[in-house]
């Protein structure tokens, strides 16, 4: 093997608060060969970013390295001066983060920020940093090079900013590309589209990759190596597929067992959560990190001293953190818990038909000519939720799925159709006029935890408010006896009442909000991506929760995601949405087999699945979702869908195509013919093992 | 009796010391930002200010701090020591310390208090641990104790003591005999109409300190009340509060205040009228507030609004129309017209700035959720959005009281509604301009107090700022 | 664009009828027109003199009809006596002696003629002229050094937020904006012009400036208008440029590999001036206020001097020509700044 192209040694960084120094980084070893795909995964702040930082060395005014070195091609990056580390920034490494419209400013035309770096690093002139940035322009799979040039980021979709902010990381052809959470703000399909051009581009420049994800499924699909972070500290590392198959830190195996995997079942497979909850860097115990949490701890040896990476056998580079490896059973997994049977699937209790949702909205800004647009937000949308049952809801940003349930809710009024709950109409029935009784029935869980609760109000206080509205309890004490059973039913100890929620993490957060969802003893719940906010762990506590008070309150879900790992796991029918419409509607098993919509067959095969056994079909869409202010004629897929030319005479252009039952409340929008549908191929299989 | 000297006996000691430090600072001060800016250009990027500056701009930066330690030593020794000293060796600045010492008992006794429970107190507490808001906290402090206690500092009545033969005299003048007066000298000298500079400018502070934060506080009432619908229910309320707003706002207020203060328009009685109107707000922000949050407990939201209703409408009648039927509150015309004109010129500018905070906060999730208990717009813009917006206007509530400050001391200056003979900065910065050039010390100490007490507020609102940004 | 501006003329023009008309309504209240009766024909004049000098004068009219009169929409009726000799009426003010026939039947702003200032004894648009010539020069220095200062000093604040520099020039200009000019020009002439520190540098006068302005007898006015608003731009530069040097694209930038220089000066920089912008733009209606304290405080007569001086004397016609100038003054810039916003921010350019 030739000296490694990146070599972090042992490295420490630290923050400087006010409550004194915080290690967010220690001991911490990787080395990146040229060429390679290094994936760097971790819940959030387990320190990985840090690592990213620390090797551009641009650690704000408090961090700094305490301790060990960063080599890059030899050299230790510690100790260069200020002007030879921007020979380096940029030109041999270069770095790519989470949201594209921050990183470009705004204020510059795309041309010209692409055209500095080829500009200050190689002293190009003007024509030549634009012959090069054109040409980037191009390799990132941009029409229309000139015009992308000219425009300024906002003018671009975050599919394209995204495209660009790789392109100008790339326009110096750096030996070392640093991608953090680079598709975490883009939609699933956009963000199997940037994947795949990352790694083709890789491969076309020789160029090195640190991939910095939360996604496993990613890194699985992207990289060639990984190394999973805990708490500072990396604890296992290694090729990528023997990782996932032989994994031998018991973080990595609880990290897999908490993400829905193809074969995890709400009932007879559940997921697995990590107890416990994460620690604060200064609170860090003796010996392992991940020790306070694990199944495995041994009291006297994994809090002895610090534990140093040991290797594997089995593979050359595969290490873990762990002393007990070899003692630990890997396969054995803990008894599941008692299964609760199901809930009986009851009549239906919420009934909609050919609902509709327009905006007007006035757009053209300060100086365009103000015009009425309508935004048709849902268009004829019909289906049934019944008592017990989950009703998943997926779709892409802009999709329709929130106005869906702001209407559901009666925040918003629908334009047209009609919308039963139960016996009655509420299409037209705004919240206040609902009655104390509808509104406790029909509850909502929210998606953003930090934006969840009111930051100014103790938590029991706003679960007792909700109380008050809701007419529950006659007396004082006996909400506030209500109070303290909701936070049992939500599994949060009874003095969290008296808590702000600054003192809660994202998931007791949501906890809460699940409890004031609860609190009227809703019939009903809208969850919009309860989960999707929160770490992996996190997520499998806090959706199993909701399936554990579905299941005894017999309560109707209807689950709003993007997420069809975890859609697939917990719901019982899913609705797919495209643009305001219904595109596919079934059973769970219905819809995740074919014969599939085109667009739900994108969106399956776009789902990064962290298992090595199974095999994709890639689908990558062109283009991005179109606007809803114009949407295009015909059927609203047909500007993306790659089965178009099997449908005669462009019918898919012209009409809106019909929902078709394909079987037992299967249905799909499309033109398609059976004999077509027929044809589809799954998107993915277990591959035999 | 021999004119005082600024610094009686301290003076041979203290003051080379005071220059000295003047100096180095003033050397420092010039010394430090050269060096600093000569550091950077060799070695810019967050490591050059890890790495710390260069040794020059070390060494400057070490003198910078040196000697306004120093320069603040100095100070507290002229203070402590003024305070100390016999009292015939006592100069003006160590009799004025002696005057002032029921402030200074306070303010220690206060900082003390806070300095205690410092972590009971959040916010407060934090600001003794910031240098700008702990300075700021003590000059407001100062001024809101001596206006306090300023029968007992004042040594004399600010308006009717008037002692032949002191006209326009300097700091220190011993009173001529027969000398039956309480004290003995005009610490900061005369006035044009020989009263003493010194008790003036203490009384001002009271008149100063009882109209701004309370004028404060109503235009806060009235933006709010329309600032928070504005914003959270938009439409048509909106475009025309907004209409509204900016109408007022665009005019210069100096012009709005010759057109609404003046003898004409107090005769119409327009000054009552608004004051008619801008006084309701309080009142219906009360009401409004107890009624969405108790709503669910009728008894408390009667027994509430009934006290709110009864004593309000008691204290509303007496302010604005002058008809309490008690005779116990009332408000001369000349404060009438310029508090109302005050509050007038503030609200608006409130409204922006709640309207602004209420767009960005109704699009939270916990909005959404009070909306989906069904909760009415009043309870949801009232305890869901502004709590939450407290940070931002508590900042903005200390600026606004130093810019009514500064516009009292504007309708001063131009000898608007407050009477001429009112002891208030403004006003006395008026009377003493005409001869500013040749007794410069009848205006300059009221000027100085009005910088000092809005400088307070200021850095009050920086470390308030600051703090509630790191939580 | 075009429209865009159409627009905002429109709003323009309905806020400067609404400011006027509530100038109008100020101005001319009955105890005013009682007052400068008195003033003009005599102070012992009775109540019915009083009264029939209102009507022969043109002041008797509906409030709306004399604000349409003023405006020169509508016609001013003229009063001639029994020889059909013109005595009084709006159109005859400044003009007596004039022949009935020649008289002109419109006479309001829309004609260009702003009335009479009964204090100056001249036509209002030449005191106007004369004074808003004099401000314009002490504005003008004003913002040259003014600007500026405010600019460098925030952008060396806030490139580094929370360094030395940072709290000193914040500390700077925190102090600034708590010295209003009636404070600081104080302070000025007592420790420059008067006698108690004997620095006598600076003229404590500005009325020797009309005759030209010199660097002694200017310096302290400019000064003191310039030192209140520059902390104000400063502090908002300094917030603006902090925030701006925390976002993403400025890491960005630095990690292309620019150097601070740089990264301030082209990335930095444009982005960070959009927002003192606006608020420079926004300073007019303050530092109106500001002349207004300066002229009087340094006894220069120009334009906030014919303010105070209209407003004292009650000149009715002069208070409201400097009303209606400073109106428009200020709608102007708000127009400018928002049209300056747009120019600065291709965001809103384009969209």
């Amino acid at each position: 093997m030739t000296a490694p192209l990146l070599e972090i040694d042992r490295l420490s960084i630290a923050f400087t608060t006010r409550r004194g120094d915080i290690p967010a980084v220690a001991d911490f070893s990787l080395s990146v060969a040229t060429g390679e795909a290094v994936g760097l995964v971790g819940e959030s702040g387990c320190g990985k970013s840090t690592v990213a930082l620390g090797v551009m060395r641009d650690l704000g005014r408090t961090g700094r390295i305490t301790g060990g070195t960063i080599r890059f091609r030899g050299r230790d990056l510690g100790t260069l001066s200020e002007p030879e580390l921007r020979r380096i920034r940029g030109n041999d490494i270069a770095m790519v983060y989470q949201e594209p419209m921050a990183s470009l400013n705004p204020a510059l035309r795309i041309g010209r920020q692409l055209m500095e770096v080829p500009r200050l690093h190689r002293g190009a002139s003007r024509a030549e940093a634009r012959d090069l940035a054109r040409e980037m322009v191009a390799d990132v799979g941009l029409p229309d090079p000139d015009r992308i040039l000219n425009a300024y980021p906002h003018q671009l979709s975050g599919g394209q900013q995204q495209r660009i902010v790789i392109a100008m990381a790339l326009m110096s052809r750096p030996a070392l590309l640093i991608l953090d959470e680079p598709t975490t703000a883009l939609d699933v399909t956009v963000e199997a589209a940037i994947v795949d051009l990352v790694k083709g581009l890789g491969r076309k420049y020789g160029t090195a990759l640190l991939f910095i994800s939360h996604n496993l499924g990613l890194v699985l699909e992207a990289c060639d190596r990984i190394c999973v972070m805990y708490s500072g500290e990396a604890v296992e590392q290694g090729p990528v597929r023997h990782v996932f198959d032989r994994m031998r830190h018991p973080y990595t195996q609880a990290l897999f067992r908490s993400i829905p995997l193809p074969g995890a079942d709400k009932t007879t497979r559940p997921l697995e959560t990590i107890p416990g909850s994460f620690l604060m860097p200064q609170d860090r115990p003796r010996g392992c990190n991940f020790g306070p949490r694990c199944t495995h701890f041994k009291a006297g040896l994994c809090d002895a001293a610090a534990i140093a990476m040991r290797p594997v056998p089995g593979a050359d580079d595969h290490q873990a953190r762990c002393l007990r490896f070899e003692e630990i059973d890997w396969q054995s997994r803990p008894p599941a818990p008692e299964a609760t049977a199901p809930g009986e699937v009851g009549a239906p209790v919420l009934t909609v038909s050919g609902l509709r949702k327009y905006y007007e909205v006035s757009s053209g800004g300060l100086f365009g000519r103000r015009r009425r647009k309508l935004v048709r937000a849902n268009e004829t949308l019909s289906f049934e939720a019944r008592q017990s049952e989950t009703l998943a809801i997926v779709g892409e940003s802009g999709c329709g799925k929130s106005t869906l349930a702001k209407v559901l809710l009666g925040l918003e009024t629908a334009t047209a159709g009609q919308v039963l709950l139960d016996d009655r109409e509420v299409q037209e029935t705004p919240i206040q006029k609902r009655g104390p009784r509808a509104v406790a029935d029909l509850q909502m869980v929210f998606q953003n935890p930090f934006d969840t609760l009111n930051p100014s109000k103790r938590v029991g206080g706003q679960i007792l408010r909700a109380l008050e509205v809701f007419g529950v309890g006659a007396t004082r004490r006996a909400r506030r006896e209500r109070m303290f059973e909701l936070l049992d039913l939500v599994r949060l100890p009874r003095d969290f009442a008296d808590r702000m929620p600054r003192q809660l993490s994202g998931g007791q957060k949501q906890r809460v909000g699940i409890a004031r969802a609860f609190a009227g003893g809703a019939r009903i719940v809208v969850a919009d991506e309860p989960v999707s906010a929160l770490d992996v762990s996190v997520q499998a506590a806090v959706a199993d929760l909701l399936m554990d008070i579905q299941r005894t309150r017999r309560t109707t879900l209807i689950f709003i995601s993007h997420d069809l790992s975890i859609v697939r796991y917990l719901a019982d029918r899913v609705m797919v949405m495209y643009l305001g419409h219904v595109v596919e509607i079934g059973s769970t098993a219905q819809v995740f087999a074919p014969p599939y919509h085109p667009y739900t067959e994108a969106l399956l095969s776009a789902v990064p699945i962290p298992d090595t056994r199974v095999e994709k079909t890639r689908i990558v869409l062109e283009g991005d979702v179109p606007s809803a202010i114009d949407p295009p004629p015909g059927c609203p897929f047909q500007t993306r869908c790659h089965w178009k030319d099997r449908v005669p005479n462009g019918l898919c252009a012209r009409e809106l195509p019909p929902m078709v039952e394909l079987g037992s409340g299967h249905r799909i929008l499309c033109h398609l013919s059976a004999e077509a549908l027929g044809e589809m191929e799954p998107v993915f299989r277990l591959a035999a093992e | 009796m021999e004119p005082l000297s600024w610094t009686g006996a301290l003076g041979p000691w203290l003051v080379p010391t005071l220059e000295a430090a003047l100096i180095a600072l003033a050397l420092a001060a010039l010394a430090h930002p050269l060096a600093l800016l000569a550091g950077y250009r060799m070695g810019p990027g967050p490591e050059a200010s890890r790495s710390g500056p260069g040794r020059a701009a070390r060494l400057t930066g070490g003198l910078l701090r040196l000697s306004l330690w120093a320069l603040a030593a100095v100070i507290v020794a002229f203070l402590i020591g003024g305070l100390l000293v016999q009292p015939d060796a006592k100069g003006i600045l160590g009799r004025i310390a002696t005057r002032l010492w029921p402030v200074w008992l306070s303010l220690g006794a206060s900082f003390a208090l806070v300095a205690l429970f410092r972590r009971r107190l959040g916010l407060v507490g934090h600001l003794l641990g910031n240098p700008a808001g702990a300075v700021g906290l003590a000059l407001v402090m100062f001024w809101v104790f001596a206006a306090l206690f300023a029968d007992q500092i004042a040594p004399f009545d600010p308006v009717t003591d008037v002692i032949a033969g002191m006209k326009n005299k300097p700091p220190g003048t011993p009173l001529p005999p027969p000398g039956d007066a309480a004290y003995g000298y005009y610490l900061l000298g005369g006035d044009a109409l020989a009263r003493d500079v010194f008790s003036r400018a203490v009384a001002g502070a009271r008149v100063v300190l009882a109209i701004a934060p309370a004028a404060t506080v109503f235009a806060f009432m009235v933006g709010i009340t329309l600032g928070l619908p504005a914003g959270y229910l938009g439409g048509r309320l909106d475009i025309l509060l907004s209409f509204l707003a900016n109408l007022v706002l665009a005019f210069p207020v100096i012009l709005l205040f010759f057109l609404l203060v003046t003898p004409e328009i107090v005769a119409m009685g327009v000054p009552t009228y608004m004051a008619g109107a801008l006084f309701l707000f309080p009142l219906i922000f009360l009401t409004i507030l107890w009624n969405s949050r108790f709503r669910t407990r009728p008894p408390l939201r009667a027994a509430l609004i009934g006290a709110t209703l009864g004593l309000g409408g008691w204290l509303y009648a007496g302010l604005a129309w002058n008809a309490d039927p008690l005779g116990i509150v009332s408000m001369p015309a000349g404060v009438l017209i310029v508090f109302v004109s005050v509050v007038f010129v503030n609200a608006p500018s409130v409204f922006r700035i709640v309207r602004g905070l209420t767009l960005d906060i109704r699009t939270r999730d916990y909005v959404a959720a009070a909306q989906t208990r069904g909760e009415g717009p009043w309870y949801i813009m009232l305890w869901e959005i502004l709590p939450n917006a407290r940070g931002p206007l508590l900042v903005d509530f200390c600026l606004r009281i130093g810019y009514t400050t500064i516009l009292l001391g504007t309708l001063g200056f131009f000898g608007l509604g407050l009477a001429p003979e009112s002891p208030d900065w403004g006003t006395s910065i008026n009377a003493g301009r005409g001869l500013l050039q040749f007794v410069p010390f009848p205006p300059l100490v009221p000027a100085v107090a009005i910088m000092s007490l809005v400088l307070g507020l200021n850095l009050l609102a920086d470390g308030l700022r600051e703090e509630s940004l790191k939580e | 664009m075009a429209g865009f501006i159409i627009r905002r003329l429109g709003v323009m023009a309905l806020t400067a009828l609404s400011m006027t008309f509530i100038v109008f309504l100020l101005t001319n209240l009955q105890p005013n027109l009682e007052k400068l009766a008195k003033t003009q024909a005599g102070a012992r004049i009775t109540d019915a003199e009083v009264a029939s000098w209102i009507d022969r004068n043109g002041y008797g009219a509906p409030m709306l009809t004399r604000y349409g009169e003023w405006l020169g929409v509508l016609p001013a009726p003229l009063t001639t006596d029994a020889d059909g000799r013109a005595i009084g009426g709006r159109c005859l003010r400044g003009h007596p002696g004039l022949a009935a026939e020649e008289v002109p039947r419109f006479c309001g702003v829309l004609q260009g003629d702003w009335g009479y200032s009964t204090k100056f004894r001249r036509p209002v648009t030449e005191v106007i002229a004369e004074r808003l010539q004099r401000t314009g020069l002490l504005m003008a220095w004003a913002f040259a050094t003014m600007v500026p200062l405010a600019l460098i000093v925030g952008v060396l604040a806030g490139m580094r937020e929370g360094s030395a520099l940072d709290r000193g020039l914040s500390t700077l200009s925190i102090a600034t904006t708590s010295t209003p000019e009636y404070v600081s020009g104080v302070i000025f002439v007592a420790i420059f012009a008067s006698s108690m520190v004997g620095l006598k540098w600076f003229t404590g006068s500005a009325k020797s400036a009309v005759e030209g302005a010199t660097f002694q007898n200017f310096t302290l006015p400019v000064a003191t208008v310039a030192l209140y608003g520059m902390g104000y731009i400063a502090r908002m530069t300094r917030a603006s440029m902090a925030e701006v040097m925390t976002a993403q694209y400025i890491r960005t930038a630095r990690l292309k590999g620019l150097s601070f220089r740089a990264v301030v000066l082209r990335h930095a920089l444009r982005n960070a001036l959009i927002a003192p912008f606006t608020v420079i733009m926004l300073q007019f209606p303050w530092l109106l206020t500001g002349v207004v304290i300066v002229e009087s405080l340094f006894v220069y007569p120009g334009f906030g001097d014919a303010l105070v001086q209209g407003a004292q004397n009650n000149d009715i016609d002069l208070l409201l020509a400097v009303s209606v100038v400073a109106v428009i003054v200020v709608l102007a810039t708000q127009l400018l700044s928002d049209i300056g916003y747009a120019a600065l921010n291709p965001r809103i350019r384009v969209a």
